[in-house]
Order: structure tokens, then sequence, then C-alpha cells
């Protein structure tokens, strides 16, 4: 029974009042692959009030994307994507470069929207997401304690939240072995200023800025959860919105998560603020989730592609979903939710350095790191091996002679 | 039976082998010995991503795989020999590691590390599965003929759980604050975190496997006590053999080739031990063999795989079955010689 209804619901959308928000009434049938997460699923949502718009939220979609795109005709029209995830589509030639559909119906884009490469605009981002401070406001004021704006400050802070004994654990952190614990030393090294590879996609991470990156992180690990080469983003959330945990750098993506009555027992209490500075940058790195289009399609479908998705991220849209994520369409009012993305963003964040060599490097690093957290190598030996690891791996790849 | 006839009956499972385990394994055969690869070229790209307030736009060298006139990237595959199982063995690493720091220092190389850890999980959990599954057997032939069906049914339950999902579910019950371990917790009085060092994730992982393999043994040793034969069990009990004795002398001799295929079967099962570490996120301790495969093919985000290594990492696999099953085989061997 329930079944039924939401199915006649379902068609009742499709059918009836479907079309009213939307300007563009689409007639040519278009596929969209991309992630899954909420921001996402609210922008397809209003793709698909135009009408012949199917959308595949997959969280697996970068293992598809790449043959999907590459198939002729492609097997979708629009794809989802991030600074890293563009990278093969990109060099395989499978996405198009968009810049007379935007002449013709994206004027209203801004110029931070659009994704250039070699001058050309290849993607449209519509919301910027990066790791940034989120602190239990209340513990930090009852404790006297100021808002930590570096990683010394941060640790100085565990440890009167520690001696206090007021959560379990002072910090959280997104140490998960594999892409989040990459994700931790990339943040790191970024701010200390650290460059990933020389000439010839030569790995550079062997040095003191490197050395620098893991030591913060293993002084990070004293203070947190004993099982923290387990806990991903969504672990972090959840230690905070139980109160287990006062302060961490999550995902500005997560941050809605905090106020969220339903699951969270910490309602206005956590505060965003901007990430740790390293030596020469904040301790994180700037990502971008936007839409790209098929090369292997015909013009027609390609202008109604980018109408269909013009329509599903325009400013209806952002007002209806404020809080999902920080929108880089216009029409986003930043609330105190998306505070820590700005200031972190402000304050000169490096974009997220997404490259072929830089793939192999994060997987080396993810699988690499944890050796030097448990003890089992010291740091020159942990870094020594990764770049080890990188390089056979760039080889085989042929990125490195 | 005239050879056109005996051709018919098993033609389809020979060419359904060929097509399904001998193909694919030549081909993954070959490609252990070639690496396919895109050729690259150094351009210099300007490019823009946003950043507040302005775009933030950067020129740097980058290497972008040629593409055809058709729009296709140009590969060459050449022939590399042995160096896809020489990275994946880091032998010269090893050795050197082992010289100046003894067998342990294998610890840091990743196929090391694996084998270890295949190794003891395979070694140790067969008999434990083993004597589970002789447990679980006894239980079910002794239960009463009106229980029987409920006592199958619920012992055969782990067995249904898919790998993957039932791993994950002990996952949930011991991590962080789950419900076992708060149990445990509150039990000892202390703090407990399972997933905080190696020993007690392996010991985690090696439970899992035994609690959700020895229904299997238990049901193929249950049928095989349904033919033990009654007279000499009987002779036994006049002639005054415990039931510990009846066990050892009667029983288990008549169970043997159920044993040894038992055994076998678990070897090549757990040998490629992988749902374990994925389902508990153990890759920051501990990795399996099959695991490192897996590691090797799954594309990172800029779409770099490494075939050529996962292809070599998986017949080393495979070549590491067979070493396991030959004492078992030859057992099986000599029995089918003595018996003719």
């Amino acid at each position: 029974m329930l079944k039924k209804l939401a199915l006649a619901g379902a068609l009742s959308v499709m059918t009836s009042g479907a079309w009213a928000a939307c300007a563009y009434e689409n007639t040519t049938p278009l596929k969209s692959l991309s992630a899954g997460f909420e921001a996402w699923k609210a922008v397809t949502d209003a793709m698909a009030e135009c009408g012949n718009f199917q959308a595949s939220l997959d969280q697996e979609f970068r293992e598809k994307q790449p043959e999907a795109f590459a198939a002729k005709p492609a097997l979708y029209q629009i794809g989802g994507v991030a600074n890293s995830t563009m990278i093969p589509l990109l060099n395989a030639g499978t996405i198009r470069p968009l810049d007379d559909l935007v002449a013709k119906y994206g004027q209203h884009l801004a110029p931070n929207q659009l994704i250039k490469v070699d001058g050309k605009t290849y993607a449209i981002a519509m919301m910027v997401n990066l790791q940034h401070l989120m602190y239990r406001e209340d513990i930090l004021n009852d404790l006297g304690i100021e808002v930590p704006t570096t990683y010394a400050e941060m640790i100085e802070a565990a440890k009167k939240i520690k001696e206090a004994g007021v959560v379990d654990y002072p910090i959280g952190g997104t140490f998960k072995t594999g892409w989040n614990l990459g994700e931790e030393f990339i943040n790191n090294y970024l701010g200390e200023g650290g460059e990933f590879f020389t000439d010839g996609n030569m790995p550079n991470i062997n040095n003191e800025k490197g050395v620098a990156a893991l030591e913060v992180m293993k002084a990070l690990t004293e203070y947190m959860d004993p099982e923290y080469l387990v806990s991903d983003s969504t672990y972090v959330q959840q230690q905070f919105q139980q109160g287990k945990i006062a302060m961490a750098n999550l995902w500005a993506s997560r941050a809605a998560a905090m106020d969220d009555e339903a699951e969270s027992q910490v309602v206005g209490k956590v505060v965003m603020a901007a990430a740790p500075m390293g030596s020469e940058r904040p301790a994180s790195s700037l990502w971008w989730d936007g839409v790209v289009f098929a090369a292997n399609m015909t013009d027609e479908e390609a202008e109604a592609a980018f109408q269909v998705a013009m329509e599903g991220m325009d400013t209806e849209m952002v007002q209806a979903n404020n809080d999902a994520a920080v929108w880089l369409i216009d029409g986003f009012t930043a609330g105190p939710l998306a505070k820590g993305a700005y200031e972190t963003a402000q304050a000169g964040t490096a974009p997220y350095p997404g490259s072929g060599p830089m793939g192999i490097m994060h997987t080396v690093l993810g699988n690499g790191i944890s050796d030097y957290l448990t003890g089992a190598k010291d740091a020159e030996t942990t870094l020594s091996d990764i770049e080890a690891a990188y390089i056979t791996a760039a080889k085989e790849s042929g990125l490195v002679e | 039976m005239n050879f056109k006839t005996f051709a018919a009956f098993v033609g389809p499972s020979v060419i359904m082998m060929i097509l399904f385990i001998a193909f694919p394994l030549a081909s993954v055969l070959k490609q252990s010995f070639y690496n396919t690869k895109p050729i690259y070229e150094t351009v210099e790209v300007e490019s823009c991503s946003p950043g507040f307030p302005d775009q933030i736009c950067v020129t740097e060298k980058k290497s972008v795989p040629k593409l055809d006139d058709e729009g296709n990237i140009i590969e060459t595959t050449e022939f590399v020999g042995l160096q896809s199982y020489s990275n994946v063995l880091e032998l010269e690493r090893a050795w050197n590691a082992v010289k100046t720091d003894g067998l342990i220092a294998l610890q840091s190389i990743d196929f090391w590390k694996a084998l270890r850890f295949t190794l003891t999980f395979t070694l140790i959990t067969l008999p434990l599965v083993l004597a589970g599954g002789l447990g679980i057997a006894l239980m079910i032939n002794n239960a009463t003929s009106a229980i029987k069906g409920p006592v199958i049914f619920l012992s055969l339950l782990p067995f249904i759980i898919t790998p993957v999902i039932g791993a994950l579910s002990i996952n949930w019950l011991f991590r962080g604050d789950g419900i076992l371990t708060a149990f445990i917790e509150w039990y000892l009085g202390r703090d407990v975190s399972l997933f905080a060092q190696a020993w007690t994730i392996e010991l985690l992982m090696m439970l899992y496997r035994v609690w959700h393999v020895a229904p299997f043994a238990g049901i193929v040793f249950y049928a095989g006590l349904q033919t033990v034969n009654t007279d000499a069990l009987e002779s036994a009990v006049i002639d005054g053999a415990s039931r510990w004795q009846r066990l050892k002398y009667v029983v288990i001799p008549h169970l043997t080739p159920l044993i040894v295929f038992v055994s076998m079967i678990h070897l090549m099962d757990s040998y490629r031990v992988f749902e374990e570490v994925v389902g508990f996120s153990s890759q920051g301790y501990v990795i399996s063999l099959q695991w490192l495969t897996y590691d090797f093919l799954v594309p990172d985000q800029a779409g770099n795989r490494s075939v050529s290594r996962a292809s070599a990492s998986a017949m080393i696999t495979m070549i590491g079955i067979a070493i396991l099953l030959v004492p078992l085989l030859r057992r099986t061997w000599n029995d089918h010689k003595g018996g003719h």
C-alpha cells in the first residue's frame, strides 16, 4: 500500500505540477551520474522538474564515470565531479568545452563557478567543500579557552579539556586508513606550504615539511578516540552529535548535521571556525563539486542538458536548500554554519591539487601513514616508503620514466 | 559408454570450464607479464578553480595523455617479464630488511605483511573450524528428532549471512561504544578499544570466520555421521569404550575423507580472506593478500590502476593456495591409489 502511494505520488509529480518549477520544458531524454550526498540530491531533484530526466546518485560514481563517458554515445549526458574526479574525464577527452553554452545560456553564472583548463570552461561548479574547525562553544567558554587558530593551540586546548574530563575525547579526526587519512596529510602538508612533486612527476614529500605534517597528526591522535584509524567523516559527525568530542576538523558539508534535532544532542552548541593555520596556509584544501557534460553526444542534446543543469542549479533550488552546502550559486545566504568554510577559504586555502600523479600520491599516502601513527615506522622511513610506493605505481601508469 | 555419449555429457562442462576458468586465468597470467600505459606528454596548463573572493588560477606543467585522431588515449603495451612480480614481492627490500632487523622487519613491506596475516589467519582458523564443525554435527546428531529440524536451521544461520554484511555487523557490535564493547567495559570495569590495535582486530576476524564457516563443516560432518557403521559402534560400547574413545577410534577415522574435504575448501577460502579486512576496515593494522590485489586493481580518483601488479598478486595468491593444498592432495592421492 505504501509503495503504491509513493509510486502514485511520484507519478503525479512527474506528470502534473512538475514543469511548474522549471522554466525550460525538456523533451530530450537525459541522464546524470554523480555522487549521492545531500547537495547532489537537491540539484538533481530540481533538474528532474524539467522532465525527461533521470539521475543516478551513486557513491561509486568515480569507478563508472570514465567508461560510461567514453562510450559512443555516452551513457550519461551530465556528470557530477569534483577536483580530482574530473581528471580522468578531462584526460580522456570525454567531456566537452562549455564556452559556447555558457555564452548562450549561462550569462548569470558567477566567474567563480567556471572551472577553466587552458582558458576553456570544462565544468560548472555549484558548491565548495573543505575541512575546517568545529568546536563545542559551551565547553570552550566554560573552561575559558580561546578558539584555537593553530594546531599548537588546538593541542593546548585539548590538554585542558582532557584535564577537565567533560567529554570522552577532546579531539575527533577523520583518520580512517585510506582516502581520509591521505586527505589529512595533504591538508597539513599544504598548510606547511609543501609541494607534492618536482619535475617529471617525482615525489617530494620526504622533507621537513612532510615530517612536520606527520608530527602534527600524531600529536592530535593522543587526544582522539584510540580507534581513530577506523573513523571516517560520518563517525566523527556522530561523535560530535552524541557529545563525545569537543573539537574536530570536519567537512563543511557536515555542519548542518550538528543542528539536526532528530540526530544531534548538541543542537546550537557546535560553532564553526576557520581551519587551524599551518606555517604558510590553513591546514585544509579547497574542493569544488560541479557538473560536466559528455563530449560524445549531439549538440542538441548538449544544449538541452546544459539548460536542464542550469535549472537545477538555480537560485530557487539554493533558497530551498540553503544549509545543505556552501553554494557558489547566486542566492546563497552564508549563515553561521558556513562561517568556518568562508573564513578558511578567505585565509588563502589552496585548492586540492587534483591531477593524475596526485591520484596515486593520495592512495599511497592513505595506505602508508598508519605505519607512522601506530609506531611501526619513524617519520622519515614512512615518508621514504610512501615515495617508493608512489614511484612503483607511477612507473606502471607511465607518469614517471 | 561410447565416446560420443561421453563427449555429449562432459562437453558442456568442459566448455564452461575453458570459458570461465581457463581463459580468464590465462588472461590474468598474460597481463602479469605485460604492462599497458598511456603515453603522456608534458604541457603547461593554466587551470582555474573557485576561490574567495576571486577565482584561483595556477599555471603549471601537467602530464596529459596523448589522444589519437578519434579522440582515444594512445596506449602502449610492453613486455615487462617478471617486473610486476618483483614489484609485488619487493624481494631485495625484504632481504635488506631481514638482514638488518630480523624477520619482524618484514612487517613494513606490504606483501610480507599480508602474507603473515593470511597464513596465521588460515592456519589458526582451520583446526577451530574442524573442531567447531564436529561439535555442531554431534549436537545435531544427538538432538531428538522432534527438534532436529530447528536445530539444523539455527546452526546453519551464520553460514547463510552474506560475509560482508556479517563482518560489518560484528564491526558495529564492537566498534567504539558498540553494544558488546559496552558490555565488556561494564564487565571489566575499564575502557576497552577493540579497534585500536592489531591483535584484537585479528582475533575478532578469526572468531567471525569460525562462527561463519563452522556450520558448513558441521552439516558436512553430520551427513557423514549418518553413515557410521552402527555395528562397529555397538561393539565398541560392548567392549567398554567410552564416548571419547568411540569418537576417536570409530567416528573420526570414518569421517577422515570429509575432514580432508572440509580442510581443502577452508584453506582455499580463508587464504583468500577479504571480507573481514573490508568489513572491519582493518587496513591500518592488518591486510590480506586478496585485499592487496583489490587495492592494486581499484582505480584512484584520477583513474590510475595497477592492473599488472594486481595480476601478478593474483597469480602469487593462486600459487600460495596450491602450495597449501599439496599435503592434503597427496593424502587423497595416496588413499585413492591404496584403495585399488
